[in-house]
């Protein structure tokens, strides 16, 4: 077995304060993602799950161990140029993660100059239309700015511009949440068939049980700082071995509920089979 | 969950709503006037003293005091009178127009360039830095502009460049403290992060993702310093440092007409009205600006 | 919805809801829409939908340069002609407001007993009564240590807690009518669930009838009696929320449901709906569903479909509702992914 694509060893992540004293936001967080593997990570706020994601991304410091790649390069808020490309980044509000002064094009050209070994030899434009497609939107957005595309649209320029760069990991913070219901699923989709075609990585964070259960491989659950319980994602869901983890599925709401009888009645499922 | 329709965010209060954004409320071509009014003044800076023949050291004693409308010993007419030295008060308000203007865009564009460096770079790198820039800002701040400005006019030699310097020397801290504060709150949204992740560099950063979106309050700002600095420069001519005589200034001129006031109003009365309507024409234009600021959205 | 044996407290006709301006835009469109006694309706709708302006006009809060018209009938009297005095008088008692955001509902500088306590307070309750009354309410939506709490300021509270004291407010006029506007959204998923079983819980004791307004189906599915689907503005269908969501007459809800990411299957990305939800400004010809329709055809795109009612109580807005009587809903279930 290879080794895995990223590291976490014992993260720990403090804010702090002027007065001196720190508050940390995340305790002693172990975990992996191997190559082509989605993890999710679920908590409630204040988890530090958002956090732990931003760490990865070199936006904020961490103490404790990230290890990337087949190198085991150390990864801190400066990391080596060539590794900032093999890890991308897609966030929860998709218009307040585009430059609302740029169009589709500039935005996809700076991120190829910023990584001209990523950057596409023949035709910019063509090679750009190509990116477009390869996230589901045509060349007609290439010369439009964010403001007039829809949210859904916008995700998918976030999403463009981090595959543009080929990476290996994509660390997804709440990257649906912000969208409604019938654009969330086409995003997933999105997400599900770049890791199946391109065998993209992701740390996928999220509140949401249900969105977990339709991307993550493996999930992670945090609470307050500290990572309680880890395991693939059907085995987890079937057996929560930690009281949070149960808690939370167990408040997790699912329409499959209503097939049955009544409201007030013991929920089952049409095929008979047990809920959780 | 995005709205798609943006709703118009009104305040309950009436007569709040009346109140508030005078020259907002400046319906259709009247919203225009500030704009047109301050064009002209440009126009008149520009333009007039090639029209308009001024000697500011020669003087006609034959015409002093001449009211508004007289006609001279030689035909021309003194449209707005004449002064203590017998010179002509509508040649000097054109004159000073002139001497306004120069000074108060350049002084107005040093310290708004300067002002946006030191407040971008406070905001951007924080920590050190910003602790450093922002007591200086403080400092600054707390001192009296004027009174700054009327002690190094005053120790200096008399000068244009002198009465710039001084006048910049505190002008540039409101523009830092706004550049500062749009600065702090730009770089905490997502697409700033998002280059910093992809690892564009921080210049790059800077030009293309914090700066364009500061243009939009300090565009605001730039107005309403220009006026306040327009009032200082006269206010120093008025107190007899900085400029020198042989340059016109509606403060000079209106120092000049002090000892007349109740016999020959004119000499201070029209300088003193076309520095007051400039002071608020272009404080109306700035309100103009920073409603539109406000309401395009920080974006 | 025509129960006789529940009267509705509220009853919508023809409500259109119109934004002035050059190019109006008709931000609600003949929507039908009925609350009985004692019960939940719930209006579900994406972005674009108008949901909370739907809300806001029941409350008759609309901002300015929205106007109403139609038939608005609260517990017998048309809310549209009242005088804006008359319709005050029913805000916070006959009819309460819950807001999605706890933190901007509540006054930062007030104690939050002291704003539960706002509407007895301005009918007369004084000192003692007062003060009991206030404690009794924290109590029933289940606030531990009410008298602590009652002196603490609204950001030292929790959300969960935030909110149950908006619900306090809420309840403390005994209103007929509680209007909730996406009240479970800006909560956790632990705190989500039990603020949804207290307002349940809330409606079975006092009776009070209940207009929730939501994005999320899951949300929904839980707590309503009574489903509006709303897209676009327009009714897309309406009727007992069980019967909806097993067998949804109309392909928007058939594609929202099926769009829902179930906690128990992996199959709701399977065939998601293309295109993004319809705005009033942009509505589409004819049918407003219809550029992402499966079974679009001609008629969809030239005709506005009527809201006619296909079975009892069920109605649905669509020119072959017909055709998926007795098709059950794609609800995911157990699936290789």
């Amino acid at each position: 077995m290879s080794e895995p694509l990223l590291e976490a060893r014992g993260l720990d992540i403090s804010y702090r304060h002027r007065r001196g004293h720190d508050d940390r936001i995340v305790r002693d967080v172990s975990f992996t993602i191997e190559l082509g593997e989605v993890l999710a990570l679920v908590g409630e706020s204040g988890s530090g799950k958002t956090t732990v994601a931003r760490a990865v991304a070199g936006l904020v410091r961490a103490d404790g161990e990230l290890l990337f790649g087949a190198e085991r390069t150390r990864l801190g808020m400066r990391r080596p140029h060539a590794v900032r490309r093999r890890i991308q980044m897609v966030f929860q509000d998709p218009r307040s993660s585009l430059n609302p002064r740029m169009t589709v094009a500039q935005i996809l050209a700076e991120a190829w100059r910023t990584h001209p070994d990523a950057a596409p030899a023949g035709d910019r434009r063509r090679a750009s239309i190509d990116v477009l497609e390869r996230v589901g939107l045509t060349e007609a957005v290439l010369d439009r700015r964010p403001r007039s595309l829809s949210g859904g649209q916008c995700q998918r320029v976030s999403i463009a511009r981090a595959v543009a760069l080929r990476p290996q990991l994509l660390v997804c913070d709440e990257a649906v949440s912000a969208l409604d219901v019938s654009v969330q699923a086409q995003i997933l989709r999105l997400l599900v068939d770049l890791k199946r075609n391109e065998g993209i990585a992701m740390l996928f964070i999220t509140h949401d049980l249900g969105v977990v259960r339709q991307i993550a491989d493996r999930v992670a659950v945090m609470e307050k700082g500290a990572l309680v319980e880890q395991g693939e994602t059907d085995a987890l869901f079937r057996a929560p071995q930690h009281p949070y983890t149960q808690t939370l599925l167990a408040s997790a709401l699912d329409l499959a509920e209503v097939a049955g009888p009544g409201r007030d009645a013991t929920p089952e499922n049409q095929d008979g089979k047990p809920q959780t | 969950m995005t709205t798609t329709i943006p709703l118009p965010v009104q305040d309950p209060r009436p007569w709040r709503r009346s109140l508030a954004g005078v020259s907002g409320r400046l319906g259709g071509a009247l919203a225009v006037l500030p704009l047109i009014v301050v064009g002209i003044y440009v126009l008149v800076a520009i333009v007039g003293p090639m029209l308009i023949a001024y000697d500011p050291v020669a003087t006609n004693l034959a015409e002093r005091l001449r009211p508004p409308g007289s006609v001279l010993a030689d035909g021309s007419t003194a449209i707005l009178g004449t002064d203590g030295t017998g010179r002509d008060v509508f040649a000097q308000v054109v004159y000073g127009a002139r001497t306004s203007m120069i000074i108060g865009a350049a002084t107005v564009v040093i310290c708004a360039a300067f002002g946006m460096l030191v407040g971008l770079a406070a905001g951007y790198w924080g920590g050190a830095v910003d602790i450093v820039l922002s007591r200086v800002i403080d400092v600054l701040i707390a001192f009296p502009g004027i009174v700054l400005a009327i002690v190094v006019a005053g120790l200096f030699e008399r000068g244009l460049l002198v009465v710039i310097v001084a006048l910049s020397l505190s002008g540039w801290v409101s523009f830092a403290r706004l550049t500062r504060a749009s600065t702090l709150s730009i770089k905490e949204r997502d697409w700033v992060a998002a280059a910093r992740v992809m690892g564009v560099s921080t210049i790059s950063i800077q030009a293309r993702h914090i700066a364009p979106f500061l243009v939009a309050p300090v565009a605001a700002l730039l107005a309403l310093e220009f006026g306040l600095i327009v009032l200082g420069e006269a206010g120093l001519s008025f107190l007899g440092i900085g400029l020198p005589p042989s340059t016109v200034s509606w403060g000079q001129t209106i120092a000049a007409g002090k000892e007349y006031l109740s016999t020959a109003w004119w000499i201070s009365a029209f300088p003193g009205m076309a520095l007051a309507l400039l002071v608020i024409m272009v404080g109306l234009l700035g309100d103009q600006l920073n409603s539109r600021y406000q309401r395009g959205g920080a974006r | 919805m025509t129960d006789g044996a529940t009267p509705p407290v509220l009853t919508i006709r023809d409500l259109d809801v119109v934004l002035d301006g050059p190019e109006p835009v008709r931000i609600l469109d003949g929507v039908r829409l009925d609350v009985r006694a004692g019960r939940t309706t719930a209006l579900i709708g994406e972005s674009g939908s108008g949901k909370s302006v739907l809300g806001s006009t029941v409350i008759g809060l609309l901002p300015d340069g929205m106007r109403a018209e139609g038939h608005l009938e609260f517990a017998g009297e048309q809310l549209l002609g009242l005088s804006e005095r008359r319709r005050a008088s029913f805000r916070g008692s006959r009819i309460a407001m819950i807001f999605q955001d706890p933190l901007a509902a509540l006054n930062p500088s007030q104690r939050v007993g002291r704003q539960v306590g706002e509407v007895l307070r301005r009918r007369g309750v004084r000192g003692e009564r007062l003060r009991g009354a206030v404690l009794s309410l924290l109590e029933r939506v289940g606030i531990p240590r009410p008298a602590e709490r009652a002196r603490a300021f609204p950001h030292q509270l929790s959300g969960g807690l935030r909110q149950r004291a908006v619900i306090a407010m809420a309840l403390s006029g005994e209103p007929e009518l509680i209007i909730a506007d996406e009240p479970t959204t800006a909560l956790d998923v632990t705190v989500q669930k039990r603020i949804l079983d207290l307002l349940a819980e809330l409606q079975r004791e006092s009776g009070v009838s209940m207009l929730f307004i939501s994005h999320d189906l899951r949300v929904v599915s839980h707590i309503a009696d009574d489903l509006v689907v709303l897209y676009a503005g327009r009714v897309a269908e309406i009727g007992p929320a069980r019967e909806v969501l097993r067998v949804p007459l109309h392909p928007y809800t058939r594609a929202l449901a099926a769009s829902v990411p179930s906690v128990h299957a992996a199959s709701a990305i399977a065939e998601p709906i293309p295109g993004s939800a319809a705005s009033p400004a942009n509505r589409p010809s004819g049918c407003a569903f219809h550029p992402r329709c499966p079974l679009a055809q001609e008629i969809c795109r030239a005709a506005v479909p009527e809201l006619s009612e296909i079975e009892p109580g069920r109605f649905s807005a669509c020119h072959f509702a017909e055709q998926l009587r007795g098709v059950p809903a794609a609800i995911p279930t157990e699936e290789a992914r």
